[in-house]
This record gives C-alpha cells, structure tokens and sequence, in this order.
C-alpha cells in the first residue's frame, strides 16, 4: 500500500504562502494514494510557471521541460512506456497560450494521460499579465486599459476535438478534487481537469469571491450528453460548476495499433531488428543476382 | 568506357520520376554502376524537371551535366534542356523538332495502341534503352518486378509498352546511337541517403519518429512510417517542428532511441529542443537536411547552408554533435554512430544532409556494416542504490536510468538543477558544479571524432577543402585538373564539431569548396584551427557542385 510519507520530499516549496496549488499539491498526493500507485509508477510532465514545480514537491519521476511543451513530452513519454501513470501539470499560460496548438493537437489523439491545469486566470511568475483564460475588461499588468481579447474556452475546446474526460475542480475543494484526480487518472484515454486556482497575490479577485460561486455539479447531472455538456461548459461568471462535465466510454487509445504489433513493453526493453533483416532490406536496393 | 550521362526532362506530373526511376534501375540490373540526380520545381504539376543519370562500368557518384542522350517529354523540356545537349548528343522526343533528333509519339502511341496513356511512361523507357544499347530484357524483367503486385494484365501491357518503344527507337536510331551497354557482372546497391537514413536509424534501436513534414527531410519518415510495424520504429506526424522535437525528447526521456528530421526552417523552430536536450541531458538524433535559404528559400534545391547554424544551434552552453556524411554508405554508418554517442554522452547530435544527398541515389559496391552497431548505455538500476539524475562524476557522464524501469526515480530540468534534478539557485557550489560537469562530457566526445580525409596533401601546393555530400564532385574535380596536368589535394570533413585535433600542413594555398555564399567551413577552421585561406569555391544557385564547376571556377580565379 502506498502512503502519504511515500509521497513525500524535502524540496523547499517555491510557491507563496497560502496559494491555492498547496491544496492541488495535497489532492494530487491523496489521490495516488488512494490509487495505490508507488511513486515509480508515476511520470509527471511540466513546463514553466507556478503549476510546474508542482512535480518538484511530490516524489515521483519527472521531466520539468520548455514553457507550453509538456503534451508533446507526454506524449512521447506514452508512447515510449504506456504503463507509466503519465501526468502533465500545467498552467493556463503553459497549456492554452504557450503550448494552445499542442493542446488542440493532444485531444485528436487521445493519448492515455492525464492533464490538470492550474487555472488562475493570470500569468502570476511573470508577475501579473493576462492569460488565455483572463475575463474580458480586466486590467492587468500588461493590459492596463483592460483585456481586449475574448477568453478562451478550453472545456469547449476539449469536447469538440475528441477528449473523452473533461472535468472542472477547485482548488479549494481538495477532497473533491481528490476524487476527480481519481477518476481522470483511472480512465483509459485523454483526461482532462481545469481546476479553478485563484491568485492569492496577482489575481482580481479572494477566493472566498470564488468559493461563493462555484458549486458541485448534481447526480442528476448526465456527463455522458455531449450537448448537455458544452452548454454546462460555457457556465461561468455568477455561477461556475465543478465536478465531472463530459466522460465517454474510452475509445482507442493513441499509438494502440502500433502497440498491437510490438506488444505493451517498454520501448528501451525492445530488441533492435538486428543485422540479418537490416541486410535483407538493404538487399533490395540491389539488382537481383544472375538478372536477369 | 568514358561515363555518360542521360537526361530525362518534362512537366511535373509527365512522368519524368517514374521513367528516370525504370531507366537507372534497369542500368543496374545491366551490370553499371547509375548515379542519378533531380532538380525540379516546388510545385506538383507544370514547370520543368529533369531526372539526370549517369552511367559507368565504376560508381563516380557525381553529377554530370553535358547530356548524351536527352528524352523530352514536352517541347518546353526541349527548350529549357537543349543546351545541355552534347553537339553528337542524341535527343528524343515526341514531335520532329529538328533534322538529328528520334520522334516519337509516346503518348499517341500509348492511347492508340495499348488504350490507355499511362503507358507512354513505359514506352519511352523502352526507347531509351534501345537508344542505349541496353538489353530488352533487362528492361522486362525490371518491369515485372515493378508491376508484379498490379497484377498479370498491367504487366503484359507494359512488357507490349517497352517493346513498342525499343523497336521505334531501334528503327529511327540510324547513326544517331553509337553506345553499347551489354550486360556486365557489376552489382550495385543504388541507394539515396533518405533510404539508407531510416535503415540505418532503426539499425541503431531507434524506436521512435516525430517530424513534420518539410523537404529535402521527408523521406525519412515516410520510410519509419510505411516499415513501422516491421521495424518497430513508431512514426508520428506533428503538428509543427517544436512538437516533433520534444515528443522525441520525451520518447527518449523514457528510454527509447528517438529521433526527429527537418529542413532549415523547421530546425529554426526546434532549437529551444536542442537547448532542452543539452540541458535535461536528453540523447536526441536531429536529421537537419538543407536547402537553400533564408527562409522559405527554394524548397526543392540544394545547399550547405546551415553549417555555423547547426554547430551554434541552441542557446547556452552545452556539448552537441555535428555531423556531415558525405553519401548514403556514409550516412548509415554516421547515424549509427549518431545514436550511440546522442546515448553516451547524453546529448542532441545533429547530422547535416542535404537535397543532393537526400534524394540522388549512389551506387555502392559493397553495403559493408563492418562493426557497426547499436551500443547502449543505459545504466543498470541494481547497480545503484541511491540514485541521481545528475550525479557528479568525474566525466561528467551520470548514470542513466528511464522512469519506470526501476524503483529509482528520474527527475529531469529545464531549469539549473541539483544532482536530483531538482531547481536550483545555489549559485556557488550547484551552479558551477553542474555547468562543469556538462561541459567535462566534451573531452570523452573529442576522442570520438574522426579525422578529415586527406588525399594527396602531402604531394601539392594547393589543397581544396570541403564538407559532407560534395565529397564525389570533389573528387572528380581533383582528377579533371589533373588531365589538365594541375596537382591540387584535397582535405574533406564529415564530422564537424566538435573538431578532432588535426593540424593543417604549413605552406600550402588551401581553398574551401562550399555549397554556400559565405564560406562557412573556412569561417570555422580559420576559428578552429588557425589556418588562412587564399580563396572559396563557392557554389550557392541551388543546383549541386561537380566535379567540372570545381574545375571551371579554379582555373578562372585560382589557375
């Protein structure tokens, strides 16, 4: 059984005190252990920004990579070694400016990852700019009139381009947003949370203003209608929903016909194809001997 | 025999690839060592192409560009191509255009006589080898080969097709054919270096391919790809270079062999990955094929462009691999040991071809693999007890593990990080200690370079010097100065950085060739090695350098 403790490190946490991440960091540890998963069957994948230390402060393998390219390393992590628990943790920055065509990209191809984006509606370790995600007429750092640009909706996003999990948490909910970490790391395919992480330091508004909006998707609710859930997913302003908004059965998971052939091992644990069928191959670029 | 050189020019779309692709496999089948080569336009139909390939009883793997014999497939071919005509230089073509020609209607002949168009491509294969003394039935039975898998009918019609065409040509040769090609013991592998490329890298246990595609590069995934299943190499199409770049990373992050492969424009796009690489000591394989830019350039040419590009790729300081084969046989074996040393020594390795080498193909007497072979350096996970991505060590080599392989955790940066790969700003001890030990890892790799090869140095005054795929026209330009009774050497590199210790001989007149405006490889041997150069070949129009632009050019500035 894995514990709390195996989960732990003694790496100096970057992040200012009181930031919502500490209760993401807290969920993404709870829920491991509640999946029983030992810290060497976990693969985090980050980029740049607050949310990409997160992998720095719970022991597990990690690859700390560029800003906005953490789905194409995922990616090839996947492919590489399907049996690794492959996490990318992201920002809004990071995944929908940064790395937004990798993101569109990723969901066509339903990788089994899962993706968590700390959605805080600001560029916070550049110091305050605004993000895909920033609402329009905010002003911020760099946009002291306001924000011009439309926001992004990358929940719409991921159900129109073929994510199979797309789910909402909050960072100030940590056990519910244990139990979405939970199911989207279970699912077989592209799962995908935004979690709503308010900046404590650069952000509009407290969290309490949050906390007062947001609330828990019912169990009338059906995740399985993907209508019912683009219209659930453009919810956001007085009222902004959390919990699980479109979840289909799994599909074919991406490189699963390669994976057919060569079987499910680790790629490095393959054997090259070796002399004889190199020397074949090379044979027909050669005239046929006694031709004709 | 003296070697000779066939043209084959048309439209896009004419047929002038599936007629050069008959014609040179036809030759080799003979006994003759073909060396072919294309120019042609960035579009899909129209403009004008030709396919050239050269004939000899030995593999000269130069371009030649005089015709013997040119086969126009439109009277806008026969313009455009003509000059490169030799005066007792036969043409063919469909329309009687001159008195000293062969006409024939190849595609008239293909609807009237066989139904169906598609096979004035086969009839004008046929003629050209009864232009060129070449037996029918070698023809035919390259035909067979080709057409095996479409069935009985296809096949009998183009066997009918290439008879058609050998006997109009026969009958309207008159004086105009002198050659005889009988059919000889020589056997020749014809390869491109985009074919032998992507053997060579599943050769060395690459398992994996992002690229997007981009000429002169997209042979090489488009061979993984159609092979993955044989070979296990899985191919993926990104969708843009930074993508294909760090799915590499990550595939090779978690233990598998991985490559990538580009033109300038898109290495442009993937060097923050070649940093990343460098930093995260990540081994990663970069096939950078060139083509003349800046930007967009001509997509379809060739160039030695991106040399100081590729060597000074990436920001930071960190130890990277540059190499530079000189033809297909070459290329294997450098990509074989690209894999080895992107492993040993944790780090990107960048191998410079270009449209000249990527697509013509080579005859090759011997495809030897010699000792070649995957070595792998991957360290084993019960030999440590407490491990570290970046342990200090005295190299500067740490033990490498992938994640999952073990109980052991491996954690890789971007940022500066500590033996753990953990961030760090310990600017006095973690800092420089990290920033060493990458660097010490270039020391081990200098022992590993090879030496520029080196002909007739010793024994001249002036020494041309070069890089990579022009080795073939160099030589050839060496032996036609020599007809001319002038004695000029010849320095050639094909690994380029970092540099091996190699001292230039004092006292003679050196001359870099270079397919480039500003030469490059004098820039950096002047850097490197501290040697002078009285004068630059320079070759930068987009078409290949030969052996007779080598001879032409030194003889107006240097004879």
């Amino acid at each position: 059984m894995s514990t709390m403790d195996d989960y732990h490190n003694n790496v100096e946490i970057q992040w200012c005190p009181g930031c919502p991440n500490f209760g993401i960091l807290q969920a993404f540890k709870k829920a491991l252990v509640e999946l029983n998963r030992a810290p060497h069957e976990v693969c985090m994948v980050s980029g740049i920004g607050q949310a990409a230390k997160l992998p720095h402060y719970l022991r597990c393998n990690f690859f700390n990579g560029l800003h906005g390219r953490t789905l194409p390393v995922a990616l090839g992590v996947h492919v590489a070694n399907p049996k690794l628990n492959t996490i990318v943790v992201t920002g809004d920055g990071d995944c929908y400016g940064e790395g937004g065509n990798h993101f569109i990209h990723t969901l066509r191809r339903n990788p089994d990852i899962t993706v968590v984006v700390h959605n805080n509606e600001i560029y916070a370790l550049t110091k305050g700019q605004a993000s895909p995600t920033t609402p329009r007429g905010e002003r911020r750092m760099l946009q002291f009139g306001g924000v011009e640009l439309a926001p992004l909706n990358p929940l719409a996003i991921a159900i129109l381009h073929g994510c199979g999990f797309v789910a909402r948490g909050f960072a100030g909910n940590i056990e519910h947003l244990k139990g979405l970490l939970v199911e989207a790391i279970s699912y077989r395919g592209f799962s995908y949370v935004d979690v709503i992480q308010p900046c404590i330091t650069w952000g509009t508004h407290p969290v309490s203003w949050y906390r007062e909006r947001i609330y828990t998707i019912g169990d009338d609710y059906d995740p399985g209608n993907r209508e019912a859930a683009l219209e659930k997913s453009m919810e956001w302003g007085e009222r902004m929903p959390i919990g699980v908004i479109y979840k289909t059965p799994p599909a074919e998971v991406f490189a699963g016909r390669f994976r057919k052939a060569v079987g499910d091992r680790p790629l490095p644990e393959l054997q090259p194809p070796g002399r004889e069928k190199i020397l074949e191959l090379l044979s027909g670029f050669r005239a046929a001997e006694g031709s004709p | 025999m003296q070697d000779m050189n066939v043209v084959i020019a048309g439209a896009a779309g004419e047929g002038v690839q599936t007629v050069g692709d008959i014609l040179a496999h036809t030759i080799s089948a003979q006994g003759y060592a073909a060396f072919t080569w294309q120019e042609y336009e960035s579009r899909i139909r129209g403009g004008q192409n030709s396919y050239s390939i050269r004939i000899g009883e030995k593999p000269q793997n130069a371009p030649l560009l005089p015709a013997d014999v040119l086969l126009a497939l439109n009277e806008g071919a026969v313009k455009k191509y003509e000059p490169l005509l030799k005066e007792e230089g036969t043409l063919l073509a469909q329309n009687q255009l001159r008195e000293r020609m062969i006409a024939i209607p190849f595609v008239e002949i293909a609807e009237e006589e066989l139904g169906d168009k598609i096979y004035a491509d086969t009839i004008a294969a046929g003629a050209l080898v009864g232009v060129l003394g070449i037996d029918l039935d070698t023809l035919k039975q390259v035909l067979v080969e080709k057409f095996r898998r479409k069935g009985n009918e296809v096949v009998e019609s183009n066997l009918s097709a290439a008879e058609e065409g050998y006997r109009r040509a026969t009958q309207g040769c008159k004086d105009m054919c002198p050659w005889k090609l009988p059919r000889r013991g020589g056997r020749y592998y014809l390869i491109s270096g985009n074919e032998a490329i992507p053997l060579a890298a599943a050769f060395a246990g690459c398992r994996f391919i992002a690229a997007y595609p981009m000429t002169p590069s997209t042979g090489i995934i488009t061979y993984l790809a159609r092979e993955e299943e044989l070979l296990g190499v899985f191919a993926e199409q990104a969708e843009d270079e930074i993508a294909a770049v760090n799915m590499a990373l990550g595939a090779s992050y978690a233990g598998a062999r991985a490559m990538t492969a580009t033109s300038g424009g898109g290495f442009a796009l993937m060097v923050e990955g070649v940093s990343l690489a460098g930093m995260t000591e990540t081994p990663l394989v970069i096939v950078l094929a060139q083509r003349p830019g800046p930007a967009t350039g001509l997509p379809t040419r060739t160039a030695q462009g991106e040399l100081l590009f590729a060597i000074n790729a990436g920001h930071g300081e960190f130890p990277k691999l540059v190499l530079a084969p000189s033809n297909p046989y070459d290329a294997f074996h450098k990509i074989v040991k690209a894999f080895n040393l992107a492993d040993k020594y944790q780090m990107p390795v960048i191998v410079l071809t270009d449209h000249f080498l990527a697509d013509s193909q080579f005859s090759v007497s011997d495809f030897d693999l010699g000792t070649a072979g995957p070595g792998f350096y991957l360290a084993d996970p019960q030999e440590i007890r407490d491990y570290k991505r970046y342990r200090l060590t005295e190299h500067g080599i740490s033990p490498r593990l992938y994640p999952g392989q073990s109980e052991h955790l491996v954690g890789v940066d971007s940022d500066e990080h500590d033996e753990e790969g953990h961030i760090t700003e310990d600017l006095g001890a973690t800092v420089r200690a990290m920033v060493q030990k990458r660097l010490a890892k270039i020391d081990g790799l200098k022992k590993e370079i090879s030496l520029p090869e080196e002909i007739s140095v010793n024994d001249v005054d002036t020494v041309l010097v070069g890089w990579g795929s022009s080795r073939g026209a160099l030589l050839e330009g060496l032996s036609l100065l020599k007809q001319e009774g002038k004695k000029a050497g010849m320095i050639h590199f094909t690994e380029l950085w970092p540099l091996p210790e190699f001292t230039f001989p004092e006292g003679k007149t050196y001359i870099t060739v270079e397919s480039n405006a500003t030469g490059q490889l004098a820039r950096l041997l002047r850097s490197e090695y501290d040697v002078s150069f009285q004068g630059t070949i320079n070759r930068y129009d987009g078409l290949p350098l030969t052996g007779e632009y080598i001879r032409s050019y030194f003889n107006e500035y240097y004879g």
